[in-house]
């Protein structure tokens, strides 16, 4: 059990996060596991509390699981769109966060399209902010929830083979997880066009490989990323079906795995592009268990940055 | 009004005339004069001690952004030209991207007048190359000039179509006036915001290629050759770019460049908190970066220090890092940071050296009346204290803006007395 | 140990019960639980960790030793069902709990170290429910020092102990030198 302090209002993302404090979130997340499994799925934890899911980026998933998150703690919880933002007329970000704090908002979730706009809120407001996503920047809960997912199915983060496959430069996914799983001790390899997977990412202390079948056969653990191939990637790779031949993880591929290494992908999925269907629900697949995870992992990051007195 | 002013026991230094020595400086009728208006003098005689102090022709900024028309909410060209004599400089040439742009004669003859009207010190104009900044047809480059500016150019947007900016040097070269190009290449740098390299994909901020500028320096260098004509590039943020100009200053292509001091002070980790004083473009980049622009500096291949002073208003600077305007302010910061880094710490130049710099430099690039202490020069003097210890406080800025990551920095070094046709404009 | 404390501590503390009392108060409790409870097949110790944990797992073994049966023991963890969550500066780690369901026809004992304010033990109490209905929860505690801030009462008592609001009580336990001190803190 990790000694670890929690003294943060906010979770920005898992950079500036000790390894300590990602075990402790993940410990914290244990406990909250079980709240699921009660008769009732409910603790006071956050009563009287108020929650908003401020998010300028659309998602369903994410979003879900931190109302649920919320539910399961007793915070009361609305939700921000875009579209119903005064953002949509023109307000400012600082101007509508500050309105959300004058109304005693104390944990506001944001996702949003800009790097770096959760911190441009935390250094502004006295609201916890936890950050549900930024641009291309960091989507921390995820990391920590595959990073869960990963320590329980497979008991220990260190030593392990991690390979994460896909659009790696826009990803923030993958951006959480190499800071999470590299400082846990994990062995990170990221596999993807050599467009969208640049050698920079080498100072990240993770390996750049463009040669997906020479990876898999050591790999412990598989993390598919949504490819995309609208508006702006256009440049960044010529078509799915070089995808698809280059890095997809088809059925041949898949038997390149070892029989224990896990099959994760954050969703939503691009069924027969970055996976293959057959793969995604095989018995090698934790896709369920990465939501299921999710939202115990928010729980425990919403009672860690929400309960202390601000 | 005839009036006669001694700067007594200064350290002249003068690179027009080869001069640095200790002496009086004396000042008649707004005009550097002969020792001898002294006796000649018909009224009272005022002194300035100058004990300690460097006496420097009045520095010139040639890249600064006034704002008016358009912006006055940013800064007005007495704000700007406020903020340049409490930086050292008497003379700023200002950036036609105003609202309307500086791309016809009227809106240059506006400018025009109202510096004449508000400025405390000089205010130059440039025009734009191209109508509107959009690079797709050519100002009226020659009813520009006529206008009275002393150079062209399409600062913070850069002309794409190389045809287009081929007829623009040539066309330049007819009506006798240098091209400065902000080399930016739209295609590699896209939305770029930060320099491309590790801190931008730590922190999934969109990437601006060294090579997007490099690229466009690369092409100002082939224009100037084809057209036989000067073309200056602005704010070189890269290694590749000094290497360039080098080399084709070496073979005497027309070509010169400039420096900003956040180059050469910060690289693009001060982006890390996503601090949007720290944006800027060209962006921040390496410390590999630095070290080649200040030996750049060091060897004669640079040339012209400058700010860019771009003020923000604290409302614009203050959103999302990707969704922030770049640019910083710079006029009341850059000499401290040019003496207390080229100077003093680095040691790459002396300090004649970058009073040329500011001043012989911009002038014969321009053509400008400006930059020197021969007698019968306009009496533009900056007073400088090279050794002077001082602290960079946002609150005491005349500028309207305080864009600025240099807040609370200590320097070495500084102007203590800005004087335009022979009247201090500000003292410390 | 005992130097060092004379030499470090600034504290005057007063042991009030040793190693043999604590297991003679155990033992009482042990025979109380089975007094109470004819089936004893449906109790469940349940700890509040960490000590809690610790006492119920003796207490349980004194009873299987005296009766020949197996006793359900369990954790209840309460941190996440406290009220001072967002008031304290520092938060209260949270554990999982771990109580054998279902609770319906069941007799939880909540045990715990110390009896203070009753707030901790309301929060077990909560947090029992959360996992169902048991039949009655009830209450053991090696120490009741009083103070009382709810209308909570012990059904189980180690020993009654009067206290200042301002001593502290100083439990060890499962080390090598067991005991119970009432400390009191000198204002320096």
């Amino acid at each position: 059990m990790t000694t670890a302090r929690w003294n943060r209002k906010d979770l920005l993302g898992l950079r500036e996060l000790s390894a300590d404090e990602i075990n402790l979130v993940l410990e914290t997340a244990d406990a909250f596991k079980q709240v699921g499994t009660r008769e009732i799925k409910k603790v006071p934890a956050l009563r009287g509390k108020t929650l908003v899911n401020f998010f300028i980026e659309p998602s369903t998933r994410t979003r879900t699981s931190f109302e649920l998150a919320a539910f399961r703690l007793s915070a009361d919880v609305i939700n921000i769109t875009a579209s119903a933002s005064s953002l949509s007329k023109g307000e400012t970000l600082k101007d509508t966060a500050k309105i959300l704090e004058a109304n005693h908002v104390d944990i506001i979730v944001l996702r949003h399209s800009s790097a770096g706009a959760p911190q441009f809120l935390a250094e502004r407001l006295r609201s916890s902010i936890i950050n549900a996503g930024d641009g291309a920047h960091e989507h921390p809960t995820q990391g920590l929830l595959d990073t869960y997912t990963i320590r329980e199915k497979k008991k220990r983060i260190e030593g392990l083979n991690v390979v994460i496959i896909g659009d790696i430069l826009f990803s923030r996914v993958a951006r959480s997880n190499i800071f999470a799983l590299t400082k846990l001790g994990a062995r990170v390899t990221v596999v993807g066009p050599s467009t969208l997977v640049p050698r920079d990412f080498e100072k990240l202390g993770v390996a750049v490989s463009y040669d997906i079948d020479k990876v898999l056969p050591t790999a412990d653990v598989v993390n598919l990323l949504r490819i995309q191939h609208e508006r702006q990637r256009k440049e960044y790779f010529p078509g799915v079906g070089e995808y698809i031949r280059l890095f997809g993880l088809t059925k041949e591929r898949a038997k390149l795995l070892k029989p224990d290494c896990l099959i994760m992908h954050p969703g939503p999925i691009n069924r027969g592009v970055e996976i293959d269907s057959e793969v995604a629900d095989g018995n090698q697949s934790v896709i369920l268990n990465q939501v299921t995870n999710g939202l115990a992992v928010r729980m425990a990051v919403l009672y860690l940055c929400g309960g202390i007195a601000t | 009004m005839m009036k006669t002013i001694i700067i007594r026991n200064g350290r002249i230094i003068d690179p027009a005339n080869g001069r640095d020595e200790i002496g009086d400086l004396v000042i008649a009728n707004g005009r550097i004069a002969e020792q001898s208006a002294i006796r000649d003098s018909k009224s009272a005689i005022a002194e300035i001690d100058a004990k300690g102090l460097i006496v420097a022709p009045g520095l010139i900024d040639m890249h600064v952004h006034l704002r008016e028309p358009g912006f006055a909410h940013k800064e007005t060209i007495a704000s700007g030209a406020r903020a340049a004599a409490a930086g050292g400089f008497t003379t700023v040439v200002c950036m036609p991207n105003t609202s309307p742009v500086a791309d016809n004669p009227s809106t240059i003859t506006w400018i025009k007048d109202r510096a004449r009207d508000t400025a405390s010190v000089n205010v130059l104009p440039t025009g734009a190359i191209s109508k509107n900044l959009d690079g797709e047809e050519l100002a009226p480059i020659a009813s520009i000039v006529q206008s009275g500016v002393v150079a062209i150019t399409d600062d913070g947007k850069c002309v794409q179509n190389h045809e287009l900016m081929r007829r623009a040097v040539e066309y330049a070269r007819m009506v006798g006036v240098p091209v400065l190009d902000h080399c930016q290449d739209y295609n590699l740098v896209g939305n770029g915001v930060v320099n491309e390299g590790e801190w931008s994909t730590l922190l999934g901020l969109s990437g601006w290629p060294a090579a997007g500028e490099e690229a466009m320096v690369m092409r100002s260098i082939l224009l100037a050759e084809l057209c036989d004509h000067h073309i200056h590039c602005q704010h070189i943020s890269a290694a590749g770019s000094v290497r360039l100009i080098r080399e084709a200053r070496g073979r005497g292509v027309k070509i010169s460049g400039e420096v900003c001091p956040h180059h050469v002070t910060l690289t693009d980790a001060a982006i890390q908190n996503f601090d949007t004083n720290c944006k800027m473009n060209p962006p921040l980049r390496t410390q590999r970066d630095i070290d080649a622009i200040i030996e750049g500096i060091a060897d004669g291949t640079l040339t012209i220090l400058c700010s860019d002073h771009a003020p923000h208003a604290g409302f614009e600077k203050e959103v999302e890092f990707d969704q922030a305007p770049f640019g910083i302010v710079g006029l009341e910061t850059e000499l401290g940071l040019f003496i207390d880094i080229l100077v003093h710490q680095r040691k790459a130049i002396s300090i004649n050296r970058l009073i040329e710099m500011f001043t012989i430099e911009p002038a014969k690039l321009l053509k400008l009346d400006a930059g020197t202490l021969s007698i019968g020069a306009k009496a533009d003097i900056t007073l400088i204290d090279p050794g002077r210890e001082w602290t960079v406080d946002v609150s005491k800025f005349e500028s309207l803006s305080r864009n600025t990551p240099f807040h609370g920095w200590k320097l070495e070094g500084r102007a203590v007395r800005t004087i335009v046709r022979g009247e201090t404009v500000w003292a410390l | 140990m005992n130097e060092k404390k004379k030499n470090s501590s600034p504290d005057k503390s007063i042991l009030v019960m040793d190693a043999p009392a604590i297991q003679r108060a155990l033992r009482r409790i042990a025979h109380e639980i089975i007094e109470r409870n004819p089936d004893l097949n449906q109790i469940i110790l349940a700890g509040i960790p960490s000590r809690g944990n610790e006492i119920a797992r003796r207490i349980a073994d004194i009873i299987s030793t005296i009766e020949k049966i197996p006793v359900g023991v369990g954790t209840i963890d309460v941190a996440m069902h406290r009220d001072d969550v967002g008031i304290r500066t520092e938060l209260p780690a949270v554990r999982a709990s771990d109580l054998p369901l279902p609770l319906e026809t069941k007799t939880v004992i909540i045990v715990d170290d110390v009896l203070f304010t009753g707030r901790t033990v309301r929060a077990a109490m909560d947090a029992i429910t959360s996992f169902g209905r048991p039949a009655r929860i009830q209450l053991a505690v090696l120490i009741d020092r009083g103070h009382r801030e709810l209308p909570i009462r012990a059904d189980y008592v180690g020993k009654n102990l009067p206290t200042a609001p301002d001593e502290k009580v100083r439990l060890r336990l499962g080390e090598d030198e067991e005991g119970v001190w009432l400390v009191k803190e000198d204002a320096t």
